[in-house]
């Protein structure tokens, strides 16, 4: 056999959870090498450059941030386990958050890192609800998310127990599903639990420089650690033999094998590696994606009275409607990320204002689009977008059109996610059938990130790490 | 090596799996997880790095054995030197 080609694991995509594994085989001696098709690192949370701008996709912000010094939680664990000084990411906190509700975000819930405003903001807008909603504090609290063996409960059915006004249940739903859930309409309540969590519990924070500061430390640990990694050398197939995989065909025809693989590519993605003509089951399909739009502005956005949201999840009505929309792009609700917003060291900033909206989307609707009809749509998503998303922001001030302030513009759409993170339809979150083991129908070949089923940006690098100790380094 | 030794190798090892926690009062005779916010991911890696940074091994069923620092000198001691005696 030839050295060069063979591994003790060959991680599939250099998103957030295959670095993550790959750090942890490569510290602990294992010969690893992350095989990534597209020339950038990050995934589903990437950047790109365009005219000599950097655009972040995918991470708004780090959730799960807790001040230094708070313990045993999820970020606590990564960093843990990753080797990371939290120096090294530099992250400071969002300066505020909001759910806002309304045909002009009228209805607002404020929320930061510290949840004693989230739930006095609970309590101002919603008095007769507040016992409910702590006592659902409490359950969310007490609730070991962690547990493989928890039961699937709806989240629905389990938060109207606590929670009886429609309204609030949507405003708390909205921002933890556009945060990670691939189940329309309703979710498990254990990941309700873990959103809720990362969210509100803990919360929200950005390196300056955005992903590609995460991204930078993740690749330095691997490459101190003795871990390789390939550029544009996607896995095509996987050969089968005995009920192992056996080799792994790249894009070029090169054979490599290894003793494990771990697979960050999505369930249906890799089942498809080393089953030739399979066709996925219907309910094990994603049908959830999104369009983003990005506004560059000219100025900060508080010189526009925008300088306190860092993120808003907002909804024009009070129905909040996460699912697949008929049309192209679901402009009724959706997210802003405004990293302007987020308490940066005295002196350090962005140099231009970002205005970043996301909207859900339907991919089949886009996939059937021509190239003109589909260069069309983009440009009317962006103005429609943005219409909808300033709606629940404070009027501008100076009062003056947002597109006067704007020099840059750009959008992504369900097949810009499809072309460059290979996730079938665009499925940010992947199939809405997760599998916590990571295992498949090849005793070597495991799962990890968005379709093992840990959620959220932490989530994507707990899931690396934790099948990588669960079926690679606990096993010696 | 001695027992002292040997638990200062188990502190090093802490040290640089949670540089956030402060080691600078350990009871030898508690429990480290009493003492420490350490979880079986945690105890994990004092294992993988007893093997990676000293070629000791330690199977899942001895696990228990790390539980004190006293206890890790006495069950890791003489694993240390049979290993310099080679």
């Amino acid at each position: 056999m030839n050295s060069q080609s063979h591994y003790d694991v060959a991680v599939i995509g250099a998103g957030m959870s295959g670095l993550a594994a790959a750090i942890r085989l490569a510290h602990f001696g294992k010969r690893v090498c992350v095989f990534e098709r597209h020339n950038a690192v990050g995934g589903l949370n990437g950047f790109y450059s365009i005219d000599g701008r950097k655009y972040d996709v995918g991470l708004h912000a780090m959730t799960n941030y807790v001040p230094p010094g708070v313990k045993g939680t999820p970020l606590v664990k990564l960093l843990r386990q990753l080797r990371i000084d939290r120096e090294e990411l530099a992250l400071s906190p969002q300066k505020r958050g909001r759910v806002a509700f309304g045909a002009h975000g009228e209805t607002s819930l404020v929320f930061t890192n510290d949840f004693a405003v989230f739930e006095q903001s609970v309590a101002e807008l919603f008095p007769a609800q507040i016992d409910g909603f702590r006592r659902l504090v409490e359950a969310v609290r007490a609730y070991d998310a962690v547990s493989i063996v928890a039961p699937v409960d709806s989240a629905r059915q389990t938060v109207r127990r606590y929670v009886s006004d429609p309204l609030l249940e949507e405003m708390l739903f909205c921002p933890v599903m556009f945060y990670g859930s691939a189940q329309e309409r309703d979710m498990a309540f254990r990941d309700f639990v873990v959103l809720f969590q990362a969210i509100f519990l803990e919360g929200l924070a950005r390196p300056i420089e955005g992903v590609r500061a995460v991204l930078r430390v993740l690749l330095e640990k691997l490459r101190a650690a003795g871990g390789q990694r390939r550029m544009k050398c996607g896995v095509q197939r996987i050969v089968e033999r005995d009920g192992r995989a056996a080799a792994l065909v790249l894009d070029s025809g090169e054979e490599v094998t290894a003793d494990h693989i771990l697979s960050s590519i999505g369930y249906v993605e890799t089942e498809k590696l080393y089953r030739p003509g399979w066709v996925p089951p219907e309910d094990a399909k994603g049908r959830l994606s999104f369009v983003e739009t990005v506004n560059v502005l000219r100025c900060q956005p508080a010189q526009l009275g925008w300088g306190d949201d860092a993120i808003v999840f907002f909804s024009a009505y009070p129905e909040f409607r996460y699912e697949r929309p008929s049309d192209l792009v679901d402009t009724r609700s959706g997210v802003i990320c405004i990293p302007n917003n987020f308490q940066y060291p005295a002196g350090v900033g962005l140099r231009e204002g970002f205005f970043r909206c996301t909207c859900l989307a339907n991919y089949d609707r886009w996939a059937a689009l021509n190239e003109a009809d589909y260069r069309a749509a983009k440009a009317t998503a962006l103005v429609e977008i943005t219409k909808a998303a300033r709606h629940c922001m404070p009027p501008l001030s100076p009062a003056e059109r947002l597109s006067e302030a704007t020099v840059a513009t750009d959008v992504f759409t369900p097949c810009t996610i499809e072309r460059f993170t290979g996730h079938h339809a665009g499925t940010v979150y992947g199939s809405p059938v997760k599998n916590r083991e990571g295992t498949t129908g090849l005793s070597n070949l495991y799962l990890c990130g968005t379709d093992q089923g840990f959620l959220g940006i932490t989530g994507a690098m707990l899931s690396g790490i934790s099948m990588a100790n669960l079926h690679i380094l606990q096993k010696g | 090596m001695t027992k002292d030794q040997v638990k200062q190798a188990v502190i090093d090892i802490i040290s640089d799996i949670a540089p956030d926690e402060d080691l600078s009062n350990l009871k030898p005779d508690v429990r480290l997880r009493d003492q420490l916010q350490l979880d079986s991911m945690d105890f994990l890696d004092i294992v993988m790095e007893l093997r990676k940074r000293h070629g000791i091994e330690v199977p899942e069923a001895d696990y228990m054995q790390l539980a004190t620092l006293d206890s890790s000198a006495e069950y890791l001691t003489p694993k240390f030197n049979a290993l310099a005696k080679k």
